[in-house]
């Protein structure tokens, strides 16, 4: 479990050049992270290729904090 | 001006006469190239003229399958893409009236939806590295029309109007996305032609003969260079003045 939100947010980390101590579980991509449409598509791309699912476009709209993403794969990974 | 010394390419229809010749210019100018098509031969022959830098895949652009692994593999070949130039092209030409839904569709399938499936597959490494080239080759035709041609104009014109939308999407990450529309050029497409046909032509175009393959590729050097980092979402015509638009 824990295991799956450090790889998170060194993902969200590395994509949007943020600093670890913002990326808290309930900051937003866009709003707090200062994300764009565009890196909102690269990171759900990089979790799915990460945790080799696949996240449908209708759950990847759902997802819009770091939270979000962290309760999504751990429901839907295979560990 | 225009190295691309340290730059990969990858050329669709680079056993073509355009292509072949886009795939030489880039070359020339320092890139590494990989050389896509369906006729190997004719590509493992470009491939030895060139020497080094020079790599082969070919790839059906109506396999979806095909264009996923012609962009893997184009990667894994040369390390990463800066300059993806879809060149590949058909034409089936026939009064509308007489257009087959096969004729029709391979067109559309070939020059539109093959392109928009390998820009796909091939942007999110430029997406990556924030920077990257695509250069779409599409024709006079897309923004004239033609009798007869349909299918080509509109798998032309598709490509216009993708390459501004995908403009815009890619613009924040340093990606250009262009389009260079030839007039007629001497090449096995144009060789089908009857001279009556080509005396037609020339009589609607100012410069007075057909274009060479060349004079396409320079224009493709110039998109592909650094310098061209703030043109993006625009058409280059190269036409001998036969349309000016
Ligand atoms: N020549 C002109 O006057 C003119 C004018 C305006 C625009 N253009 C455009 O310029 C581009 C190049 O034309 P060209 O005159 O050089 O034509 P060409 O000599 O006939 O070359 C066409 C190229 O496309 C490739 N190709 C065709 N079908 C393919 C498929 N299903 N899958 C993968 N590759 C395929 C061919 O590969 P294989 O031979 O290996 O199958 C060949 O390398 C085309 O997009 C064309 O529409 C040409």
């Amino acid at each position: 479990m824990s295991d799956i939100a450090e790889r998170v947010k060194k993902i969200v980390v590395e994509h949007l050049g943020v600093e670890a101590a913002q990326v808290k579980e309930d900051a937003k991509f866009i709003d707090d992270l200062g994300a764009d449409s565009l890196d909102t598509v690269e990171l759900v791309m990089a979790f799915e290729e990460e945790f080799s699912i696949e996240i449908p476009d209708d759950a990847a709209e759902k997802i819009q904090t770091v939270g979000d993403a962290i309760n999504f794969i751990n429901a839907n990974a295979k560990s | 001006m225009f190295d691309l010394g340290g730059k990969t390419a990858l050329v669709t229809g680079a056993s073509g006469g355009i292509g072949g010749a886009i795939a030489r210019a880039l070359h020339r100018q320092g890139a590494t190239v990989t050389l896509s098509g369906t006729r190997a031969d004719a590509l493992e022959q470009l491939r030895g003229s060139l020497g080094e830098r020079a790599h082969v895949v070919a790839a059906r652009m109506d396999d979806p399958a095909d264009i996923d692994r012609l962009a893997k593999e184009a990667e894994a070949a040369m390390g990463k893409l800066d300059i993806l130039v879809n060149n590949a092209g058909i034409t089936r030409d026939n009064l509308s009236m007489r257009m087959k839904d096969e004729e029709w569709e391979k067109v559309l399938q070939v020059n539109l939806t093959g392109t928009f499936r390998l820009i796909r597959a091939a942007i999110r490494g430029m997406m990556r590295r924030r920077h990257g080239r695509v250069i779409n080759i599409t024709s006079i035709v897309g923004v004239t029309g033609n009798p007869g041609q349909a299918n080509y104009a509109a798998a032309k014109a598709g490509l216009i109007g993708m390459s501004k939308s995908l403009a815009q999407e890619f613009a924040s990450r340093a990606i250009t996305v262009n389009c260079v529309a030839p007039g007629f050029i001497a090449t096995p497409m144009t060789d089908v032609l009857t001279d009556d046909q080509k005396k037609a032509i020339l009589g609607r175009v100012p410069a007075e003969r057909l274009g060479t393959p060349e004079e396409i590729a320079a224009g493709v050097v110039y998109l592909a260079s650094d310098e061209a980092s703030y043109v993006t979402g625009q058409t280059l015509h190269i036409n001998g003045g036969m349309a000016m638009i």
